[in-house]
């Protein structure tokens, strides 16, 4: 490691001696930077899930457009929209084709004597454009009345439950005082508004909420025709519906909506936003501590450096050195217990945890500069002063 | 006064007016009173005085180590008050340290911290460097002692790796605060034994602060300092009648 480190720096690696010299102090300085990754990573997991769980449900259908009323912020909140935009739609140019989507929340009594909120998205089987690819298979046989797909992810129900279910052996359930059936399995999770998901054919959606119809879906899904910019025939679809009644994006556009409104208006994101600030900001002052502290130690002889001629070049070569070591040595740690902490709170919580490498990286690389400006702000001290005054 | 200097090659330190504050506002106090001082090339000067004299201070003004605020220090040619960052570093790599605590690095070896003496004027071939690095510290007596940290070397070898890290690249002057203050009698007598003989093989001016009444022989001028002010200047072996004259002038 010394030859190593002698190579890579051009010189005696001090930086490295210096940690490894004093075992203890290495060791609390590694947690300090573990520490601060872990709760950078916690709070970015936490936000991450919601971000997850919203987007998630849209993977549930196709289409390039969604048609919403305008007062809808998400895929379940805000009016109805009438049937009747549908056939507007299909008369606008550049337009393929157009379903409904119906969308609901149903309370599920589960056999261990526990609810599960459970979204139900209705669509209808044989409109095959707007049927996502991983369901196109499974899709027709939920043409068979209250035959539905089943969240295999729902918060409450046990991880295998829904192993090995199929049209020939169905997983029977009750909801909404009807007897249905679960032919097969879909992976969304529990979020922040539902434990789990319910995918269905819009005939047995209408049959579990009777007190909706299909005159009024909650969407309307747009296809466009080959080659056509959806962009364009969304601008076409807001000359030809009324602005006051409907709001028209690509579906892209709605997610990310969506995404926006959870985040930023909502007190859950916005909690879960600041919680990232602080975590950063926590993260931040510990890494600088650690930093700090370590020069500190070591100024009396960084001062006799700097008498002897040393330049404070040479100083914060150190420092980095330092810094980039601490900053990869404690996010092993850091982000193998963030892991096991993703890992035992999404068991508990249902919600989608994962330790993506995209993160990983963000949170490495912001742990590496947050060490190496913190080393170099560390080091302006011994600039500043006079080598006597340090001795 | 500056061509003066130029003129009298044997002039390794000149002092003149030397002032010194410490703190500021209301607690500013002075500590250094128009300190005069000519330090000759090659001899081993001495400066004594009592504890809080101001020893300690006029030793890191003429050594670069502390800013030089009012009155003039020139050293081995160059004006310290108002000198550059980059000139500082320069004077301070032709200068050998040896403060009364060691000051090893406590991570390095004993080659490698006579190793940091060396580097500081540029990496050169390794085993060149460390060839040196062994030889000083075989000169001092460490030749089996060249690998250990310092915490497991005593107080004497420690101070005699911190003699060799000050000699190792030959500077022109050493500076020494107590460097025996440390130690016990017989290893403080022979570091400086040591220190005052390599001194004297390479002509290397040193300047030395000590209490330590048997060393007092070794010295050629020795200086005593009161409450910050210079109230003695001896020639114990008669000789640098010519630097008194320069004094003088
Ligand atoms: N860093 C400092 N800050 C404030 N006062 C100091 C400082 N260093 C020295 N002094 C004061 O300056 C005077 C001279 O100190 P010093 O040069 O260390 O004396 P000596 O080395 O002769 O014991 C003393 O009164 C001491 O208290
Ligand atoms: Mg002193």
């Amino acid at each position: 490691m010394t030859r190593l480190m002698t190579l890579l720096t051009g010189r005696l690696p001090i930086g490295w001696l210096q940690l490894a010299h004093s075992r203890t102090r290495l060791i609390a300085a590694l947690a300090g930077v573990a520490f601060a990754n872990i709760l950078v990573f916690v709070q970015l997991g936490i936000l991450g899930s919601l971000n997850d769980s919203t987007t998630a449900p849209y993977t549930l259908f196709g289409g390039d457009i969604m048609i919403s009323s305008v007062d809808a912020n998400t895929l379940l909140d805000g009016s109805n929209v009438s049937r009747v935009r549908l056939f507007q739609a299909l008369a606008v140019t550049g337009v393929s084709d157009a379903t409904a989507l119906y969308i609901e929340n149903v309370e599920w009594s589960r056999p261990d004597g526990g609810t599960s909120t459970l979204q139900t998205v209705g669509l209808d089987p044989k409109a095959a454009g707007f049927v996502p690819p991983h369901l196109s298979d499974t899709m027709l046989q939920l043409l068979l009345p209250n035959t539905i797909l089943l969240d295999s992810g729902t918060r409450g129900l046990p991880t295998a439950a829904l192993d090995g279910v199929t049209s020939a052996t169905p997983y029977r359930l009750e909801l909404s005082g009807q007897a249905v059936s679960a032919i097969g399995t879909v992976r969304i999770g529990g979020g922040f508004t539902a434990d789990g998901s319910i995918y269905a054919s819009d005939q047995t959606f209408l049959n579990l909420f009777p007190n909706r119809s299909s005159a009024a879906p909650n969407h309307i899904l747009v296809n466009v025709e080959d080659g056509v910019d959806p962009a364009v025939v969304v601008e076409r679809l807001q000359e030809a519906l009324p602005g006051d009644v409907v709001k028209i994006g690509t579906k892209a556009d709605v997610a990310a909506a969506d995404l926006a409104y959870q985040t930023t208006e909502r007190p859950t994101g916005i909690i879960f936003g600041f919680g990232v600030i602080i975590g950063v900001i926590v993260g931040i002052v510990i890494v600088y501590q650690v930093l700090s502290t370590d020069v500190a130690d070591h100024l009396r002889e960084y001062a006799t450096f700097k008498a002897m001629g040393y330049a404070q070049r040479f100083f914060l070569g150190i420092v980095l050195e330092e810094a980039v070591i601490l900053a990869v040595l404690g996010f092993i740690p850091g982000a193998l217990i963030s892991w096991g902490i993703y890992t035992g709170m999404s068991v508990a919580t249902g919600l989608p945890l994962e330790l993506g490498p995209d993160r990983a990286l963000l949170v490495l690389v912001g742990t590496i500069l947050a060490c190496v400006v913190s080393g170099v702000i560390a080091t302006r001290r011994l600039a500043a002063a006079d080598p006597a005054d340090l001795f | 006064m500056a061509r003066d200097m130029d003129n009298t090659m044997d002039v390794a330190i000149a002092v003149n007016g030397l002032d010194h504050y410490f703190g500021t506002g209301e607690a500013r106090k002075q500590a250094i009173f128009d300190v005069n001082l000519r330090v000759e090339r090659g001899k081993l000067t001495i400066l004594m005085g009592p504890s809080g004299s101001g020893k300690t201070t006029v030793l890191t003004l003429m050594g670069c180590l502390r800013e030089v605020q009012e009155g003039s220090v020139n050293l081995l040619g160059t004006e310290l008050n108002g000198a550059t960052e980059a000139q500082l570093i320069g004077l301070r790599r032709r200068l050998g340290f040896i403060f009364q605590a060691h000051n090893l690095h406590e991570s390095l070896t004993a080659t490698q911290n006579v190793l940091m003496g060396l580097q500081v004027h540029g990496r050169g071939d390794d085993r060149k460097q460390i060839a040196a690095a062994h030889h000083m510290l075989a000169l001092l007596g460490l030749e089996d002692r060249l690998n250990y940290l310092p915490g497991s070397l005593s107080g004497g070898q420690k101070q005699r790796v911190a003699i060799a890290r000050a000699l190792v690249s030959n500077p022109d002057i050493v500076f020494a605060d107590e460097p025996t203050a440390a130690l016990d009698k017989d290893s403080g007598r022979t570091v400086v034994e040591m220190l005052k003989a390599l001194g004297q093989e390479r002509g290397t001016t040193t300047v030395m602060v000590t209490h330590d009444n048997r060393i007092l022989e070794l010295a050629d001028r020795i200086v005593t300092l009161e409450e910050g002010r210079l109230v003695k200047d001896e020639f114990p072996r008669g000789q640098s009648l010519k630097l008194v004259r320069a004094t003088e002038t």
